[in-house]
């Protein structure tokens, strides 16, 4: 029987197998941030435990950053403290630290990528759920907790069962306005927030392999939120053109060689999924969430479905919606564009093209918050920054700003915020705020009209 | 990590579905850089008011609740991979967990920190639900030796991984064991 791209890639990191119990996994790479990695850290000091593989870390600062004045100190004391006691571990540990604004700063799962870090075949570790965003270039990359942040500190191996394998196939051809984001908020609404859980997920069909790698990003990002470890895509030339050229990836006969490599990862035609769906692209439209988990999602022209539910019903008192009810022309006052999701230039230059010769509608406030410095300077580069000004939007500068606002970036009590993140849990925008995730196309569209409108209409 | 073998407790319950873990432990109170006083803001906003005021229907602040067993609803600690959230139910006290379901890195972080999350069937949850509400000084037992969790009349033995168990009843954490793996490790990068 043939093999799965999940199946090759763990199997080639696998140190050992515990008689009945987990695997020893290899981690090739391990991203850090601030928010989940100082107890690991004591942890291994207070244990006299040196750190491994200082070499295979890279750390960046990015949750628990202001958006607003990155120059000057940060002004919440737990947050300079934190922020802080990164730089200083990771001075003590010699691991290479991307801090506030170092040129090749900003959110840890957009900068990976764009340094050429994350490569096909590896895998990658993060104290962060969003590191399956990473299985886009054919990785095996899964958020892990601070005791493995730990563990992966102390040996550069994890304790693992392998998960079991699920395929999700996306075939046809979407229509105009359906976005990455939209695929997978689909795909989630349909099989469940917990239709993953004890998975990694591949991603397949033509619809994936047309994709740009930062649309594969933003599908593998939101794996987690169907319970899946991770998500992966196989490689292929749109992610070598990628990976090609970038600070930290091989480069001449190197790269070719691995292009070589990388080129025997995809799933043999044989290969057996534990679980395995399919999906029509045709069936796929533009998405928006009505509830408090990411599985909460209908098509922007569809309403809110009935069911009899405490649960559910809980989750509509909590957004203050009801059954059956349409959320166009519902008014928002708050928009984000940002996050590990959807901050990558594509989303903005799918904004900009949207805003282009409109203006902001005058009750939204709207932060527009590129994914890293380098995202930030390619806006400025390509005009976009331009687009957004004359339209009435400023842009901030990059991290995870809105989307946990552990920052000072928070949407007040009761009211909306259309959200090109992830998660729509109660209070994750702030104490009482209610998210609405959708794509950034319309979010850029509700900050135009300053309600919700059916993007559908105005793709035709 | 302290040891677990069993336990005899009174129990919390929480009928909420996918409780994920902003819920448990919100962004807010992610600042810290040590494992303490996670405990004091444990489901945070639940349990409280914007203003501040407690809110008396959250099953947590029912004073006829109580115990270090928290019964919780289907799909418990999805979201985000913040061990706070275990540090955070650790640190109030909760030493097991039950549910119908749980996500896969909130059930390791429990693990990683001597709690026990126990995945029983829809059928034992609802009716284990039904009983602590009806009689809330209802004793529950685990025994995780035998790895049962049993009351009254209703019994269910549940899973758990041969190695996380030995590591829980003796309280050993991965860390040990890997570097007890270096030479294999070291064997490994070697072939790289």
């Amino acid at each position: 029987m043939g093999k799965t791209l999940f199946d090759k890639v763990w199997d080639a990191h696998v140190v050992d197998v515990i008689e009945n119990g987990p695997q020893i996994l290899y981690i090739d790479k391990h991203l850090i941030h601030e928010v989940t990695s100082p107890q690991a850290f004591n942890e291994l000091e207070s244990r006299g435990i040196p750190v491994a593989r200082p070499d295979k870390i890279v750390a960046t600062a990015d949750h628990n950053t202001p958006t607003l004045n990155q120059h000057l100190p940060v002004k919440d004391e737990l947050s300079r403290n934190q922020l802080e006691q990164l730089t200083k571990n990771c001075a003590k540990n010699k691991i290479t630290l991307y801090g506030l604004g170092h040129e090749n700063n900003g959110i840890v799962h957009v900068i990976a990528p764009e340094l050429g870090f994350t490569q096909p075949g590896m895998t990658m570790v993060c104290g962060d759920s969003h590191t399956s965003t990473h299985g886009a270039f054919g990785t095996i990359a899964f958020g892990i907790g601070t005791s493995q942040v730990a563990q992966v500190f102390a040996s550069q191996c994890l304790l693992l069962e392998k998960p079991k394998s699920l395929r999700v196939n996306v075939n046809g051809k979407l229509a105009k306005g359906v976005l990455p984001k939209d695929v997978i908020l689909y795909i989630i609404s349909k099989l469940g927030t917990n239709s993953g859980t004890g998975y990694f997920c591949e991603y397949a069909g033509n619809v994936f392999e047309e994709m740009s790698m930062e649309g594969r990003m933003t599908v593998c990002n939101m794996s987690i939120e169907m319970g899946a470890r991770g998500g992966m895509i196989a490689p292929d030339e749109t992610t070598f053109e990628y990976v090609k050229g970038r600070e930290f990836a091989p480069k001449g006969a190197a790269f070719d060689q691995k292009v070589a490599e990388w080129k025997t990862l995809p799933t043999d035609a044989d290969a057996v999924f534990d679980q395995e769906y399919s999906i029509n692209a045709e069936d796929i439209g533009p998405m928006i969430t009505y509830g408090t988990n990411p599985g909460m999602g209908i098509k922007i022209s569809e309403k809110i479905p009935e069911i009899a539910d405490v649960s559910f019903e809980k989750s509509l008192a909590y957004m203050n919606f009801n059954k059956g009810e349409s959320l166009i022309h519902k008014a928002i006052n708050y928009v984000f564009i940002g996050s590990c999701t959807n901050s990558r230039i594509e989303d903005f230059r799918i904004a900009a093209a949207f805003v282009k010769g409109k203006k902001k509608a005058h009750n939204v406030i709207a932060w527009l918050v590129p994914g890293s410095q380098k995202v930030a300077k390619q806006i400025e580069a390509e005009g976009l920054k331009t687009i957004f000004e004359t339209a009435g939007f400023t842009l901030r500068q990059p991290g995870c700003s809105a989307c946990l606002a552990m920052n000072d970036d928070k949407i007040p009590e009761g009211e909306y915020c259309v959200s090109t993140s992830n998660r729509n849990f109660e209070g994750r925008q702030g104490q009482g705020a209610r998210t609405i995730l959708a794509s950034p196309l319309v979010a850029a569209a509700t900050a135009i009209e300053g309600r919700i409108v059916d993007i559908t209409k105005y793709m035709n | 990590m302290e040891k677990f073998k069993q336990l005899i407790s009174t129990a919390v319950p929480l009928e909420t579905e996918n409780v994920d873990t902003d819920q448990i432990i919100p962004a807010r109170f992610l600042k810290a850089t040590d494992k303490l006083g996670f405990g004091d803001n444990v489901f945070r906003d639940w349990r409280f008011h914007k203003d501040g005021s407690v809110n008396e229907s959250f099953p947590l602040n029912q004073s006829i609740y109580g115990g270090s067993i928290l019964v919780a609803g289907n799909n418990f600690g999805c979201g985000s991979s913040r061990e706070h959230a275990a540090w955070a139910l650790a640190g109030y006290g909760f030493k097991v967990i039950v549910s119908s379901f749980f996500a896969d890195i909130f059930k390791g972080n429990a693990l990683n920190n001597g709690v026990l999350p126990i995945q029983v069937s829809e059928v034992f949850l609802k009716d284990l639900l039904g009983k602590i509400q009806a009689d809330p000084t209802l004793e529950i037992s685990v025994d995780l030796e035998n790895q049962y969790i049993s009351y009254s009349n209703g019994k269910e033995t549940f899973e758990i991984d041969a190695y996380k168990k030995v590591c829980l009843i003796n309280g050993y954490d991965d860390i040990d064991f890997l570097i007890s793996k270096k030479d294999k490790i070291n064997a490994f990068e070697a072939t790289q």
